[in-house]
């Protein structure tokens, strides 16, 4: 309990685990706040809490996820993301070992993604107060001159796409709880996106809309950009990209992969002379090697998003209401 | 994925409504019996797909939307007393009780937990000895067969502190219900898949028989769903009214016998109120008075429990196919899947969630 208490042990703590690992200018100054130097012109903000229990998942853990989920944020404005700021509460009781291990890979996965984490905070509290890690970090990002990117920004004859494979992230952690009943081989999709966008929007400069179908999946996030657009997205269900394992746990489970979280995929909504550039440009990054063209934007029912479904019906791809939850039979 | 992929494949089940369309010479109402078909024909859309002579009206074959709200309550009194934890399908998380629901519980501190079968339920109580464990046996004879395994396998390991809150329902008694009803509207039934897989369809020949009405033994992809409608549409029209299986590859006469006989051992036919429609004869399964000991019901005692249904909400005559959900004035304004009146608008099988959440406003 001594670590959070300001004192020597937190010092030993700060040093041992964080400085270690984190080590940039900024950082090492040790000062109360980090002094930075940015671009002139404008700067994104997004701050963002991370909770996952299990800490470690296939495929990642609440370190990676911590620094991807807001370098994510600050980049699906079309910011360039530099620094980000890390506040970590700790149960007591939490082996070293453990938070060592998730900061060695929020550094890797810093260092991915080409940023410094240049600020943190700790605070312990007693055993039974918290799941044994939870981590919110906030990250500051430079906007380039002239760039317009939102999800208040799609237009009527814009294409939409998506940069690979839905759902694996929910299932992952889902499946590694145990509580299933059967193994599933799904690993997480968390990873850090700037360095696809980046190449994204060199050639597609005219993007209108990048979003990250995190929580609620990508059918809530698209009604989010419907709404925000005041305009109706179709979607063509079998153009939306799915592994086979994901699709059988999820049929088997009664889940919709549609509204299940990733943490490694974004959806790019450009306009339609840009598309053919834009596609190329995602399935050249590794991150996007299974990007596909989704749907459409168009201006009648606005606030809408009405998916096409594989027999060639029609109905409404709704949000997400409340959780999603395992069904009878 | 392999063995749904040919039956959702595009291009038969255009053929397959091609067959219908040229088949159909007037208009016609089936009731598909499950309410998971109601949830497969507005997710694939082929509600809208089907010729316009062909309605569908929805059946009472969800069992979060049957179960009485007498027996949610009871849920609700026992999952709120201490050292109780309390198991259930996550369907009935959100269901309405008269006051509250499982969710709401659930925050304010009661042990509820969402399990993936009633075996897991064993599995905690197992693991909690200290603890009474109850699991939330609902559904109609396709659960039944899972949750008398449970039972017996708690009875195999000598567990005292498992017990069931029982509220299985059956579909031909409520079939004999909607027939004998002076309204119903029903010509043709889509007979459910997943409960002839374990009871077989030989007890729906007599119901053919005496109110001389088609069915189709029926799946739950669209190729399973178009087959069904075309089968008993063939039969209206020409005036027939046999018990076709259009889902052979699940399906047989005689169904599941070793099911049936763990179900005979654990359970027996006993009188079942249904939420929104009322009492029904014989048309449940309670626990063999041998089995009382794991009676949840007896167990606690929840025997005077006061209910208050929504006196907006006309669940029980959609569940009977007298009306659809879009006809309700508090459909998607008073009552939406966040504020529901009825269970039929939070279950994963309810027609009243199907026609919300897929844009069937009409």
């Amino acid at each position: 309990m001594g670590h959070g208490s300001g004192g020597r042990m937190s010092h030993d703590l700060i040093q041992r685990v964080f400085s270690a690992a984190f080590s940039n200018p900024a950082l090492n100054q040790a000062n109360d706040s980090a002094r930075l130097t940015l671009p002139s012109g404008r700067i994104a903000v997004s701050t963002d809490c991370h909770i996952v229990a299990p800490l470690f998942f296939p495929g990642g853990d609440i370190g990676r996820l911590a620094v991807c989920g807001t370098v994510n944020d600050v980049a699906m404005s079309g910011a360039v993301p530099l620094y980000l700021t890390a506040g970590f509460i700790l149960e007591e009781g939490l082996p070293i070992a453990v938070l060592e291990r998730v900061v060695a890979s929020m550094q890797a996965a810093a260092q991915e993604a080409g940023i410094q984490i240049v600020a943190g905070d700790t605070k312990v509290v007693e055993k039974g107060k918290a799941d044994g890690l939870f981590i919110t970090t906030a990250g500051v990002g430079w906007l380039p001159e002239g760039r317009q990117i939102g999800g208040e920004l799609a237009a009527a004859g814009d294409q939409v796409l998506l940069s690979g494979p839905v759902g694996q992230h929910g299932m992952a952690v889902l499946a590694a709880r145990g509580e299933l009943g059967f193994q599933a081989e799904i690993t997480s999709d968390v990873a850090p996106l700037n360095g696809l966008i980046q190449e994204l929007l060199a050639a597609a400069p005219h993007t209108h809309v990048l979003r990250d179908p995190t929580r609620g999946g990508l059918a809530t996030t698209l009604n989010e950009i419907a709404v925000q657009s005041q305009v109706s997205i179709r979607i063509d269900e079998t153009a939306v990209p799915i592994l086979p394992t994901v699709r059988t746990v999820c049929e088997m489970l009664g889940f919709d992969p549609l509204y299940v979280a990733n943490e490694g995929k974004l959806i790019a909504i450009v306009p339609p002379e840009e598309l053919p550039a834009a596609l190329s440009a995602l399935r050249a990054h590794p991150y996007g090697a299974q990007a596909a063209h989704i749907g459409t934007v168009q201006s009648q029912d606005p606030g809408r998003v009405l998916l096409r479904t594989q027999i060639g019906g029609t109905r409404l791809l709704d949000k997400l209401a409340g959780e999603m939850l395992p069904r009878i039979c | 994925m392999q063995f749904t992929a040919e039956f959702r494949d595009a291009a038969l089940v255009h053929k397959g409504i091609e067959e219908i369309r040229r088949t159909v010479t007037r208009p016609w109402t089936l009731m598909e019996i499950c309410g998971g078909q109601t949830h497969a024909l507005l997710n694939t859309g082929l509600d809208e797909m089907l010729p316009p002579e062909i309605e569908l009206v929805h059946g009472p074959g969800c069992p979060v939307c049957v179960t009485s709200l007498e027996l949610i309550d009871k849920a609700l009194a026992i999952a709120a007393q201490p050292n109780v934890i309390f198991t259930s399908y996550g369907d009935m998380l959100r269901v309405p009780g008269s006051h509250e629901d499982l969710f709401s519980l659930r925050a304010r501190g009661a042990q509820v937990r969402v399990v993936y079968s009633p075996l897991d339920a064993v599995r905690i109580a197992r693991e909690n000895p200290d603890h009474q464990v109850v699991f939330f046996a609902i559904g109609f004879e396709t659960t039944a067969p899972a949750n008398a395994a449970s039972l017996l396998q708690a009875h195999a390991l000598g567990l005292k502190n498992y017990s069931l809150l029982v509220s299985h329902v059956c579909v031909p008694p409520a079939m004999h219900a909607i027939l004998g009803s002076p309204t119903c509207r029903v010509q043709g039934f889509l007979a459910a898949g997943h409960v002839c897989a374990v009871m077989g369809y030989q007890e729906y020949l007599p119901i053919a028989e005496q109110y001389r009405v088609p069915m189709s033994v029926t799946g739950f992809e669209p190729l399973d769903l178009v087959q069904g409608i075309l089968l008993t549409v063939r039969q209206l029209e020409a005036g027939t009214h046999e018990v076709q299986n259009a889902y052979s590859r699940a399906v047989t006469l005689q169904g599941n016998l070793g099911a049936q006989a763990i179900i005979s051992r654990v359970f027996q036919p006993c009188d079942r109120n249904w939420r929104g429609i009322g009492p029904i004869p014989m048309s449940g399964w309670g626990l063999r008075p041998e089995w009382a000991a794991y009676d949840a019901e007896q167990r606690f005692s929840v025997a005077h429990i006061q209910t208050q249904e929504s006196p907006i909400c006309i669940a029980g005559q959609i569940l009977q196919g007298l009306k659809k959900p879009p006809q309700c004035p508090a459909f998607g304004q008073q009552c939406t899947p966040e504020t529901p009146l009825g269970a039929t608008m939070v279950s994963s099988e309810g027609a009243c969630a199907a026609y919300y959440r897929y844009g069937r406003s009409r």
